[in-house]
């Protein structure tokens, strides 16, 4: 398996790119486009919008969630090989799983206890 | 690269693109008949045969409609993110095997778009890059209600994705390989030949009586296969995790603004990634294209797709169910389900299968922890929240439930 696998991959990429930006590329031309005031107000439930601070940030909330994310999506990458090659590795590979596993779930249980995966009291 | 192999990888492109659309198209049409079925109603029934191009003429209609875009919206994020949105959906489609394989010219031709040694990581990372279409969709609108939903949208694409990610990795300690095509492979013959229940007395003749039954992952991986379930129809922002869409609270979610043929390209994507999360369910525990041939001769070839089509239908059938059947979670509820019940039960199953599978440990031993273990999960999970345990819920008779008959209502 080398590099020729992925060729189709670069191919597909290139059709559907193409496809979705020739089509909006497209309906831009072919489309009506008489933009009033009120047309191109945000959306609010038919009431005069109330105007947004410019570019605020996110809640600190959902950053909590990605950073747990982090941790444990790289926690799920380091699995992937282990899994592969586990037949091979046999009770070893259990015992060095088990400690990577033990380690992380200290830490789970850690935020766990402190609350941050709590999303509402 | 010979010029046969560019040949043949364009024809497999065009083709596996096609199929795509063709089958996400009729998706949208069987979704709206299934659910009108379920609530006695009739569903498209205008265009074409049985209404099957109503999904077709959306599109044309959609395709010329005026694309409005917010006056405080960030114009060029706000162009690219339905096209973000869309390519990785479509994208992680190339490693799925969706045949066996068909000789023309001489040319051994494998009905997969391409055989990456690391499929199954491919898949995930293209599931990860969906995100992105979602995020900057909803903060380049400027508006309210897209900017709460795309938050809301990434953050329950993220906590799912681990679990996602996790209830794999059992397959592949028993599979040994991230290649789908070659999982598919492993998934052909009878149940009777696993290895796993050789030498053991009751299993090996409980396995044989079962000769009928086809050797795929799910007789093993089923507590996985159900975590994948899960965290698929929440990776999706299906019905009941359809929190980013919730209408009652958030409009239309991360692509309120988005109108004509961006928001069609956003609608194609959400569909895309059904059918492909139906596909990797299929290819990882349901034997891929594997199934009973019922004659030789003519159209050998086709039989192994026709199986994968089939099973992938049962997989679509599923997600309109659900939707059909089941209410919208409460976000602090998804949170809890994604972090701490599928994340530590998806941990608890690849310990278990590692150590079932763990074969210089005496096999008596390895299936006393996976009993053991097995029963503390279940209880752990049927626990429940503490916080559900302690409300007191009066229970009253409600009456019979509606049912619905051929005629309508009737209660």
């Amino acid at each position: 398996m080398s590099l020729p696998a992925y060729f189709p991959i670069l191919l597909l990429t290139i059709l559907a790119g193409a496809f979705a930006v020739v089509s909006i590329f497209v309906a831009n031309r072919l489309t009506p486009r008489r933009w009033t005031d009120v047309k191109v107000e945000p959306y609010e439930c038919g009431i005069t919008p109330e105007e947004m601070p410019e570019r605020e940030r996110f809640p600190v909330k959902f950053y909590l969630v990605a950073m747990l994310f982090i941790v444990f999506d790289i926690e799920t990458v380091f699995m992937y090989p282990w899994a592969v090659e586990y037949k091979a590795l046999k009770a070893f590979g259990l015992a060095e799983m088990g400690t990577f596993i033990g380690i992380l779930l200290a830490a789970y249980v850690y935020v766990w206890r402190r609350g941050g995966l709590e999303w509402a009291e | 690269m010979t010029w046969a192999f560019v040949v043949i990888a364009i024809a497999k492109t065009i083709a596996a693109f096609v199929l795509l659309l063709g089958v996400t198209i009729l998706l949208v049409w069987f979704e709206r008949k299934v659910i009108a079925d379920m609530q006695a109603r009739i569903g498209p029934n205008r265009w074409g045969p049985f209404g099957l191009l109503q999904t077709l003429a959306d599109g044309i209609k959609l395709f010329f409609k005026e694309g409005l875009r917010p006056r405080p919206a960030d114009p060029w994020t706000f162009a690219i993110a339905p096209v973000a949105a869309m390519v990785p959906s479509l994208l992680a489609f190339a490693v799925v095997p969706f045949g066996h394989e068909v000789t023309i010219a001489g040319h051994r031709i494998f009905w997969t778009l391409t055989d990456l040694n690391i499929g199954i990581l491919y898949f995930l990372a293209m599931g990860s890059l969906g995100v992105y279409g979602i995020v900057l969709a909803g903060w380049a609108s400027g508006s309210k209600y897209p900017l709460l939903g795309g938050v809301r949208s990434s953050a329950q694409m993220i906590s799912y994705e681990i679990a996602l990610g996790l209830s794999i990795v059992p397959v592949i300690i028993a599979s040994g390989s991230l290649s789908t095509v070659s999982i598919v492979a492993q998934q052909g013959g009878s149940i009777a030949n696993v290895n796993a229940f050789n030498g053991i007395p009751v299993l090996e003749t409980i396995a044989h009586w079962f000769r009928f039954l086809p050797n795929w992952y799910i007789w093993s991986q089923w507590p996985a296969f159900i975590l994948f379930m899960i965290a698929g129809v929440a990776e999706t922002n299906r019905a009941p995790f359809d929190l980013p869409e919730a209408e009652s609270e958030l409009i239309a979610g991360y692509h309120t603004e988005y109108s004509g043929i961006r928001f069609a390209l956003f609608f194609l994507g959400e569909y895309v990634h059904m059918v492909v999360i139906s596909a990797i369910g299929v290819t990882l525990w349901f034997g891929g294209w594997h199934g009973p041939v019922f004659w030789h001769g003519w159209g050998d070839w086709l039989w192994p797709f026709v199986w994968f089509m089939v099973k992938v239908t049962i997989f679509l059938y599923t997600f309109v169910w659900l939707r059909a059947t089941l209410p919208r979670l409460r976000y602090d509820r998804l949170m809890w389900l994604g972090w701490k019940r599928l994340l530590p039960a998806a941990l608890t199953w690849i310990v278990v299968t590692a150590v079932v599978n763990t074969p210089d440990i005496p096999r008596y031993y390895r299936f006393g922890v996976f009993g053991i273990l097995f029963l503390m999960v279940i209880a752990w999970i049927g626990r429940g929240d503490p916080r559900l345990r302690e409300a007191v819920v009066p229970q009253r008779h409600l009456g019979p439930r509606p049912i619905t008959t051929s005629r309508g209502l009737d209660s």
